[in-house]
């Protein structure tokens, strides 16, 4: 179905490139469909006892989010071709695939450009949650509210919270999965390219729409929304809500596109056994993602329903109860961590073999190891809830999951230390991120051990050591191997250069300063200081000074990060070498850029992606392979 | 053979840093590990805190200790690539490896479990309406009444009064029923290793036995609203005969309110908050 790109003509004015179906459209749509619901909202809340009481109508702040959410994909063009199959017109895979500078502000069926999409979406929000980051350690300075009002501080630590947990969760399989699984597996597109295009536009969606709770009051929960305190929370709690229903929708449209994917479209030869571990982690990912994020959905609709139709789920009394919003949220929330976490081992165990010029030590345990802590994953939420009145009974149970799962974990770990044994290793920025990244996780992971255990999970439950661990995987594990994916494939999804002196720099400055910010916030832990409290006790505040300036530093680190982005991608432009790494991997065996299909003709595949020193080793691909189908367009 | 002589070296180094790092582990800073020896309950966390500190640290210098002699020694420069050995793994090092970590944690959830249904009664957690922890006798009743944005505490042996601070009589098994009126928060009885979450509804059984006469820090760990930060008091556990003329005054002071008061139940179920019609 490939059209021929018509030039426009000369004479066309500039403006008429800004009318169609595209983001300005989406937004203006967005913005008309959002006041139709707030009008309707507000025409049905009018007579509403609640409404009448306490000036808050929740009805018209959700319509208005539905409508505008409708508006928004509408303008942006995802129900063009359901009505065109509706009116009969013949069915086609590709849609504004073509070239130019239009297709990155619009729905975009080539999973690059999407790839290219979500990296700019995630980039920014990362920072802005960054930014958010910043305020929250301004304000711990001292030991009472003295910067921001205590609500405003709480409105903050739920910005962070929430925005970094929905970006996250897509940072590595948003911008490089979409960009690179299709081409690892000799595919020419995703399995489903419209929904994959969705689900970029409904990540950009989620952090604007939570960032609208600022405006309409805030909301006291942090990113985990326990009820009955978000019943009692003003408007904002729905754009919190509104937003995790977004980022839960779009996790569940990328698990399915993944795996449908994988399962189906490898190219002839790329056996189970050939599938690279970066792909193998993105499908045991999208298994999490395909199986928890409904539940956090369909909760959540629950919670939309209880504040705007009078129902009781999550009240206590009425049939309802606290505990059922709990281990709705956590049966989602601890298969989330590892959809935060895996993603990056499976950048780790890609990038090693590349760096140390051997064969990834251990295949087998990897793929065993990565599947094994996805199955795992679902049965050991209520180690959140340890202390929480749960059924007693349970508490053994939960107690040796949690600590089972470090096992396949520990998996993962000799698989890097046996591949660094005895390698040629050669020490680029990329594995300088990784070795980093294993790093941080050990301690995140170790520390976890002593929050499964239910004795010191009494004494270390909902204080600072839990904040210190969660960072210490998300942002030292996961935010590491970002950052080794990025300085890894930029070269290959843009054609340029980094500075390669600035990365070095930023390297070292975010190691020092990421472990010199977060490893004393377990002794704050320790010493008593409780999660999201804005005041704590005087002794404190020698630790927390320590803390903020150290995250200040941190964040003066991540902004080298940004400058070295801006500078290499939109103002130096020096292009790279093909393949600066000499890797194996098929998506450094095709031209820079990408041509828009990829292959020419698919891929056979006649060896596996880690072969190095195999004496006599095959190239991984033979492209021109006279035996290949002409299937999959 | 270059590389049998490298593991000797670095299992040297990991084995006398280990070492080092557990001695001093387990007998300088194991004495003061937090939450301290006020209670039965503190003193198994305490324990437990050090146990897995002791078994973590060797874990923590190992893999660090690889990784920097994997850098130092197996590293090329130059522009001209050389690859390594194509060895693809080992299978009696994989499963030793699968074995002792499958060993190690075992014997932490068994320790934990014993821990936590065996010797100290529920080790300080909430163990929710039905205990399965439960310790003989006849413990003192002391219900835990969470609201935005402070603790009272409310015992039912002594006519239901209840008082805004909590004083606990020294070698008494204490029962702690902890709830909220309101939203969810979390007892936190620093020194005493207590914590139990506060659910509107529930009742969240505790037990706790102090051994030490002092005072104990109360927090708030779940977040309940702006001044969660802010919910914090002092709490005491006295001598058996100061606290019998502690809560008599305190009767005595509260009479008036305890009329008011309704009847003590398990929980209490005020109005919730039903928004939309």
């Amino acid at each position: 179905m490939q059209t021929d790109v018509i030039a426009a003509p000369a004479s066309r004015p500039a403006w008429r490139g800004l009318i169609g179906f595209n983001l300005l459209t989406g937004i203006v749509l967005g913005i008309v469909g959002f006041a139709v619901g707030a009008w309707l909202g507000g025409m049905i809340g009018d007579g509403l006892r609640w409404v009448g009481q306490s000036d808050e109508n929740d009805i018209a702040i959700f319509l208005g989010f539905a409508l505008g959410l409708v508006g928004y994909f509408g303008g942006l063009g995802f129900f063009n071709y359901p009505i065109s199959r509706l009116l009969g017109h013949p069915p086609s895979l590709r849609e504004y695939d073509s070239e130019g500078w239009g297709r990155y502000f619009r729905m975009c069926t080539d999973h690059k450009v999407v790839g290219i999409q979500y990296l700019v979406v995630i980039l920014i929000f990362f920072f802005v949650a960054g930014f958010n980051a910043m305020m929250i350690r301004t304000e711990l300075l001292r030991p009472s509210p003295s910067i921001w009002p205590a609500d405003t501080y709480l409105t903050l630590v739920g910005e962070h919270g929430t925005m970094m947990m929905v970006l996250m969760s897509a940072a590595v399989i948003g911008p490089f999965g979409n960009y690179l699984i299709p081409i690892m597996i000799g595919a020419r597109r995703m399995a489903f390219p419209r929904i994959e295009s969705m689900t970029v536009w409904m990540t950009l969606a989620a952090p604007i729409v939570l960032l609208s709770a600022i405006g309409l009051g805030g909301f006291p929960t942090g990113w985990t929304g326990y009820t009955p305190l978000a019943d009692q929370a003003n408007l904002g709690m729905d754009s919190y809500i509104t937003a995790f229903i977004l980022a839960g929708t779009a996790l569940t449209l990328v698990g399915f596109n993944i795996l449908a994917t994988v399962f189906t479209m490898r190219a002839p030869g790329m056996t189970w056994g050939r599938l690279p571990l970066f792909v193998w982690a993105q499908v045991a990912t999208a298994i999490l993602m395909l199986l928890s994020a409904p539940v956090l959905v369909t909760a959540l609709l629950l919670a939309v329903l209880d504040r705007t139709a009078t129902t009781t789920f999550f009240t206590s009394g009425n049939g309802g109860s606290p505990y059922l919003f709990e281990n709705l949220f956590w049966f989602f929330g601890h298969p989330e961590v590892y959809i935060l976490a895996l993603p990056g081992f499976g950048v780790a165990l890609e990038i090693l073999p590349v760096f140390c010029r051997k064969p990834l030590w251990g295949y087998g345990m990897a793929v065993a190891g990565m599947l094994g802590i996805a199955a795992l994953s679902f049965m050991v939420w209520q180690h959140h809830l340890f202390v929480s009145g749960i059924n007693a009974p349970l508490r053994p149970f939960y107690m040796l999951t949690t600590e089972l799962i470090s096992v396949p974990t520990g998996f993962l770990f000799i698989n890097a230390m046996g591949t660094l044994w005895n390698a040629r290793m050669r020490l680029e920025v990329p594995l300088l991120f990784v070795l980093a990244q294993l790093f941080n996780f050990l301690i995140g992971g170790l520390s976890g051990i002593f929050l499964s255990d239910t004795p010191s999970d009494v004494t270390l439950h909902g204080s600072y050591f839990v904040m210190a661990h969660l960072h210490y995987t998300i942002l030292g594990g996961l935010g590491f191997s970002l950052f080794a994916a990025f300085y890894y494939w930029f070269p290959k999804m843009t054609g340029l250069q980094y500075n390669m002196r600035l990365a070095r720099i930023h390297f070292w400055s975010v190691f020092i300063l990421f472990n010199t910010t977060f490893a004393p916030l377990f002794a704050a832990g320790i010493l008593d200081m409780p999660r999201r409290a804005v005041t704590y006790a005087s002794y404190l505040q020698p630790i927390n000074d320590w803390v903020s300036i150290s995250a200040f530093l941190l964040g003066g680190s991540m902004l080298l990060f940004g400058i070295n982005v801006v500078y290499s991608w939109a103002i130096a432009r020096k292009p790279a070498v093909d393949n600066p790494w000499h890797s194996r991997g098929i998506e450094w065996q095709l031209p820079t850029p990408v041509p828009v299909h990829n292959f020419e003709r698919l891929p056979v595949i006649v060896a596996g992606p880690y072969d190095y020193g195999v004496p006599g080793a095959l190239p991984v691909m033979q492209p021109e392979a006279a035996a290949a189908p002409a299937g999959g367009e | 053979m270059i590389l049998r002589r490298s593991g000797v070296r670095i299992g040297l180094v990991w084995g006398v840093l280990s070492a080092a790092t557990v001695l001093g582990v387990v007998f300088g800073l194991g004495p003061h590990m937090p939450p301290g020896q006020g209670t039965p309950q503190a003193v198994d966390q305490s324990t437990t805190n050090t146990l897995m500190t002791a078994l973590a640290a060797p874990v923590l210098i190992l893999i660090p200790c690889i990784f920097i002699y994997c850098v130092v020694n197996f590293r090329q420069r130059g522009a001209q690539i050389q690859d390594g050995p194509p060895v693809r793994g080992h299978g009696p090092l994989q499963l030793g490896w699968v074995a002792i970590t499958t060993v190690l944690v075992l014997f932490l959830a068994g320790y934990g479990t014993y821990t936590l249904l065996v010797t100290s009664t529920g080790a300080g957690g909430g163990q929710g309406p039905n205990p399965v922890a439960v310790p003989g006798g006849d413990p003192l009743q002391v219900q835990v009444i969470g609201q935005q944005w402070d603790f009272t505490y409310r015992y039912p042996g002594y006519g239901g009064v209840e008082t805004t601070t909590l004083e606990l009589p020294r070698g008494q098994m204490v029962e702690l029923h902890v709830t909220s009126i309101d939203v969810i928060h979390s007892f936190w009885a620093y020194q005493l290793g207590v914590k139990a979450d506060a659910v509107p509804g529930t009742d969240n059984i505790v037990y706790v036995e102090p051994t030490k006469l002092g005072s104990f820090q109360v927090r708030c760990a779940e977040l309940c609203g702006i001044w969660h930060g802010n919910m914090t008091s002092v709490g005491y556990v006295v001598s058996p005969s100061a606290f019998r003329s502690w809560i008599e005054q305190q009767q005595r002071e509260w009479a008036p309110v305890t009329k008011q008061l309704p009847p003590y139940a398990p929980a209490y179920y005020p109005e919730p908050v039903v928004r939309g019609g």
